[in-house]
């Protein structure tokens, strides 16, 4: 599977990477790589196999809907870079 | 050309319990900013969510009060997208596996039934809350409170089976009705705990293929949700009418100028590499589980109608009004147990009591006239201790101060005169002062009946026994022939 450089570009917006010209063209090829060594897998007759999402066989991890203090927070603001009037303060967001 | 509109929604509703979804915060509104967080909520490295089972019975719930079939195994998947109000980079939904899906609900009376379609129901979490620069601060930053992340939040999709915006209405009363019925939300659409997105195309009609739609957000009520609709089906019809295209994209309905407008500049960002969200394992529900949901199902909306109609012999239009709320619903029947008089009782609630707490915008729980009040007063009333006439005014005082009918009654002084003697004297005194309306009146102009009744009632400031005073007025007036 060959990836392009448009989609490394879309990629990097995506995960708001700033990347040069070189790093595209090196991502596309690493990128490229990874994904023909993973279509190896294909050759194996997955048939009868359900598609895994976890591989534990566990299911039905829940909590109680009780409210609890599992982790005293005395500021949960102390390690924002900027705060002000109780909230985290971040460039200004337009619609 | 005539154009028919398609119409699904997307409702949003915050489900009612007392802790987040993933953490052990609490849900309450109106808590000091970011106090109602933890590292969970708040997206810190190396934490684990942990799945609250309410939300899954409450999502249960719902599922099974629109006809869902409900999914043996669900999962939930992460939807990756960057936003100041998102704290991990992804919000945690469902996707390919969410818990309900092919339900229904019905709109419209037995004569117009009609089936709207539910596509599916699943569970996510909220997002924080953003506050822009100029109201708090410096105009060029925005701030976030992050007590709403976390928040458990169903999505209930709809089929595109809407074809107006008066049935896009209808839809949205009859689940939030169902909601409140089950207990899992509390509706309100001004607070944001329920809230409507819309897709919606027009297509000539006859025609089979959809248009393209547009996804209208931003209706904080349920008029905004009607009146976008039609303004967009007009905006969409003079598009085509002018041999334009529609170009798919999401619009935001705008309350001042009553218009919905154009947010192409996020459709670039629409691409969530959804996967399945490793931290959490599948939920399996069993049949035993759906049964014990099942049996705990208090009765819906449509069976509490019909039982209404059946029961207490009421119109259909009256029940369906009685039981668009559930405390509404339980304020009648506590009435009718009180008064077994389900016709009258009907004729009150849904006059005088729902025009009251309409006008004060007051839900009938904050009602100062409980149903002890109104029956107390349709006692008086049958009992000859009042007149329907002087009821009126016994039910504004009852309704201002909050007084039984028998302490206003007393206070003002409004017992019906039924006594003879008392009721005479004025209907003698009337006779005598209007002595050419007598003769007329006994020479055959009969109507002048109702001149005399009136002139009595007057006289005594309304409380004469309506009845009592009929019968004497005919006596004296017909036995002088």
């Amino acid at each position: 599977m060959k990836i392009s450089k448009e989609e490394v570009e879309h990629i990097a917006k995506l995960a708001r990477l700033e990347i040069d010209e070189k790093e595209k063209e090196r991502f596309a090829h690493q990128l490229s790589d990874v994904l023909n060594h993973m279509e190896k897998l294909d050759q194996l007759d997955t048939e009868y196999v359900e598609p895994t999402s976890h591989i534990l066989p566990i299911h039905n991890v829940f909590k109680g809907d009780e409210i609890k203090e599992v982790f005293p927070m005395a500021d949960p603001l102390s390690n924002a870079p900027q705060k002000d009037h109780g909230h985290y303060r971040v460039p200004k967001i337009v619609e | 050309m005539d154009y028919e509109a398609i119409i699904g929604l997307e409702v949003h509703t915050q489900l009612l319990t007392k802790s987040k979804i993933f953490c052990s915060c609490s849900t309450q509104f109106g808590a000091k900013p970011n106090q109602h967080t933890c590292p969970i909520c708040l997206g810190m490295p190396g934490v684990l969510p942990v799945l609250n089972r309410d939300v899954v019975e409450f999502t249960i719930r719902t599922a099974l009060a629109t006809n869902c079939r409900i999914a043996p195994s669900n999962r939930f998947a992460r939807k990756n997208y960057f936003y100041p109000d998102l704290p991990k980079g992804y919000q945690i939904s469902q996707y390919e596996l969410p818990l309900a899906m092919d339900g229904y609900i019905e709109i419209g009376s037995n004569e117009t039934k009609k089936r709207i379609g539910i596509t599916r129901i699943h569970m996510e979490e909220d997002a924080g809350k953003l506050i822009h620069g100029e109201n708090l601060g410096h105009p060029d930053s925005s701030y976030v409170d992050f007590n709403r992340t976390g928040v458990p939040l169903m999505e209930i999709v709809s089929e595109p089976d809407i074809r107006a915006p008066e049935e896009a209405r209808e839809y949205l009363l009859k689940l939030k009705a169902i909601l409140e019925y089950i207990e899992v939300c509390d509706c309100n659409m001004e607070e944001g705990n329920l809230r409507c997105d819309a897709n919606i195309s027009v297509r000539p009609e006859g025609r089979r293929e959809f248009g393209v739609k547009a996804e209208l957000k931003n209706m904080n009520s349920f008029k905004n949700v009607q009146r976008a609709l039609e303004y967009e089906i007009k905006r969409q019809v003079q598009t085509l009418e002018k041999g334009e295209e529609i170009v798919q994209e999401t619009r935001l309905w705008d309350v001042n100028s009553e218009r919905t407008i154009s947010m192409r500049s996020k459709e670039e960002a629409h691409d969530y590499r959804y996967f399945p969200e490793p931290d959490l394992v599948p939920t399996v529900i069993s049949e035993d589980w759906i049964e014990d949901v099942r049996s705990k199902l208090p009765e819906l909306p449509d069976a509490k109608k019909e039982r209404f109609v059946r029961e207490y012999g009421i119109p259909e239009y009256d029940a369906g009004v009685l039981t668009s709320s559930r405390s509404l619903a339980d304020y009648y029947e506590a009435c009718v147990r009180l008064f077994p008089n389900p016709k009258i009782i009907s004729n009150w609630v849904m006059g005088d009591i729902l025009r009251e707490l309409k006008d004060d915008e007051r839900g009938i729980s904050e009602c100062p006239i409980t149903p002890g009040h109104l029956t107390g007063m349709l006692r008086m009333i049958e009992d000859g201790r009042i007149s329907g006439k002087i009821a009126k005014i016994v039910f504004e005082e009852m309704y201002r101060s909050g007084k039984m009918p028998d302490e206003v009654v007393k206070e003002k002084g409004l017992v019906q005169i039924s006594d003879e003697g008392e009721l005479l004297i004025f209907v003698d005194r009337v006779i005598e002062e209007n002595p050419d309306m007598v003769e007329a009146y006994q020479k055959g102009k009969t109507k002048l009946f109702g001149y005399f009744i009136g002139e009595v009632m007057k006289a005594s400031k309304g409380k004469a026994n309506p009845a009592l005073v009929n019968k004497f007025l005919k006596d004296r007036l017909d036995c002088n022939v």
